[in-house]
């Protein structure tokens, strides 16, 4: 899944434009990962410019 | 109060493109509303606020308050730093959009149109697979609107289209991971464009400088979404450029956003449904450059709807099509165009840009255009020559 550092979001909405699944909502300051949407295809991550997003094992939390 | 009423449109999005239909529409006699999420309508800027003196005057006499700076000239930077520059054909100019955007808004509540802020759309309204209203959160109460047509001007993060079943996600490869600050405190030609070229400054895109008069420009820059995937974020590329180029300016905004650099989607039309601007990927692929491109696809979407609308059409996606169509013959053609070269011009080495930059340098200044450029671009790769040519023909 995918673990969002919130403070650091500007809200582009650049990993919106990607997501395969829909599943990231960006409102005026607040982002939400719908988990059980996600399919980890990591694209969020990738083009995200300034490295908001990152991989974190379900498991782990 | 808006939220009782009925409407002709609700325009998802109070951007350029949205700003645009509704201006045109209320205009032909249409009741709009136009809502949208942020707070301020033009703000944040993510835009590094260039247009074309001729692309502005398609739609507005230019106003003094619009214009940080007029452009005449360009210069390139190549890899080696050797740089080249020449004239522009044409003016352009670096906006300040937080007041032009403001000022389009305004201008389509002049023809009539309500515009909102801090409403906020999650979803549509569908009645037998038309969309027939949207629904959301105004300062986080919930809320419905019906209208007889939604128009997706929601931008990159576009989400009107895929609730009607349109497939708008972007591949990876057409999507600039962008950022940008405005910096003051350095000493720049505030007649001129800077463009830097090169894997290491901005793989896949490019970096650019966009003075705002003398001593503030806008510096950003967008890497391709493949060389994202590499693990060095767009963020740290500009770091660095900034450390060696000003490590002393200051940094009055900081933004990030994403450029959709793809072909326009073959459908951006559904049952009561329209897309403009970047929602419907309207970007000139090549360089980045989309207001122009979604105010003109705002006004050819208002165009078919007053005419539907008013003629009590059925807003079935077959009557609908008509912007589609027309969208696709006034830009489509060259918008692929743009977009093969993009391809290309992306897939040039450091070397081949070098070889470039220096052929170009041999050339006298009077005979420097961009249309040289590409010559000499496509002497370096033949296949380009096709595109060079239709692309200047009509230009
Ligand atoms: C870093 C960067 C630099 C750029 N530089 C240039 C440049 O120099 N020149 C140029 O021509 N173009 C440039 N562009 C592209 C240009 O900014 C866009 O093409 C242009 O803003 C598109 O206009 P639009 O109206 O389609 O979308 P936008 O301007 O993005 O407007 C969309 C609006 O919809 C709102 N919205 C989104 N979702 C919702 C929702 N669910 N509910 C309510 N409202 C919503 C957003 O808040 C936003 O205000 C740049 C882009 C970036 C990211």
């Amino acid at each position: 899944m995918i673990r969002i550092e919130e403070n650091k979001c500007d809200f582009c909405g650049c990993c919106v434009g990607l997501c395969p699944t829909d599943c990231i909502e960006v409102k005026e300051a607040v982002i939400e990962i719908d988990d059980d949407e996600c399919v980890d295809c990591d694209l969020c991550i990738f083009i995200c410019p300034i490295e908001v997003l990152s991989h974190v094992e379900k498991t782990a939390v | 109060m808006w939220k009782k009423q009925q409407f002709d449109v609700v325009v998802v999005g109070g951007g350029p493109a949205g700003s645009t239909f509704a201006r045109i529409a209320a205009r032909g006699g249409l009741s709009v509303l136009v809502l949208e999420k942020d707070r301020d309508i033009g703000v944040p800027v993510r835009c590094g606020e260039a247009v074309s003196d001729a692309g502005l005057r398609i739609f507005h006499e230019p106003r003094d308050r619009w214009i940080k700076s007029t452009i005449t000239r360009i210069k390139l930077v190549a890899p080696n730093e050797s740089s080249v520059e020449f004239d522009m054909k044409e003016k352009g100019y670096i906006l300040d959009r937080r007041i032009f955007d403001y000022d389009l808004a305004d201008m389509a509540v002049e023809e009539g149109a309500i515009v909102i802020t801090k409403a906020y759309v999650d979803g549509l309204l569908i009645d037998n697979d038309y969309a027939v209203g949207v629904k959301g959160t105004y300062l986080n109460e919930p809320f419905e609107v019906r209208a007889k047509l939604v128009v997706g001007a929601d931008g990159v993060e576009s989400r009107v289209g895929r609730w009607m079943g349109i497939r708008t996600q972007l591949k990876l490869k057409d999507m600039e991971s962008a950022i940008q600050k405005t910096v003051s405190g350095i000493d720049v030609e505030p007649d001129r464009f800077e463009f830097y070229l090169s894997k290491k400054w901005a793989p896949g895109g490019y970096l650019w400088v966009f003075p705002k008069g003398r001593h503030m420009a806008n510096i950003g820059l967008g890497i391709s979404g493949n060389y994202a995937r590499e693990g060095k974020a767009a963020c740290r590329f500009l770091d660095e450029f900034l450390e060696w180029k000003y490590p002393q300016a200051s940094v009055l905004t900081t933004v990030a956003g994403g450029v959709p650099v793809a072909k326009t989607l073959k459908q951006i039309v559904a049952n009561g449904l329209m897309l403009v601007g970047d929602a419907a990927r309207t970007v000139n692929p090549m360089t980045g450059g989309g207001i122009i491109s979604a105010m003109r696809s705002g006004l050819l979407a208002a165009e078919t709807a007053v005419e539907l609308i008013k003629n009590r059409k059925d807003l079935h996606m077959k009557n609908l099509r008509e912007y589609e169509h027309r969208w696709h013959k006034i830009g489509g053609r060259n918008h692929e165009r743009y977009y093969r070269l993009k391809e290309a011009i992306f897939r040039f080495s450091d070397d081949d840009l070098n070889r470039i930059a220096s052929r170009i340098a041999a050339v006298s200044v009077d005979d420097r255009s961009l249309l040289k450029l590409f010559s000499i671009a496509v002497a370096q790769k033949p296949t380009l020559l096709i595109d060079v040519v239709r692309l200047f023909a009509r230009l």
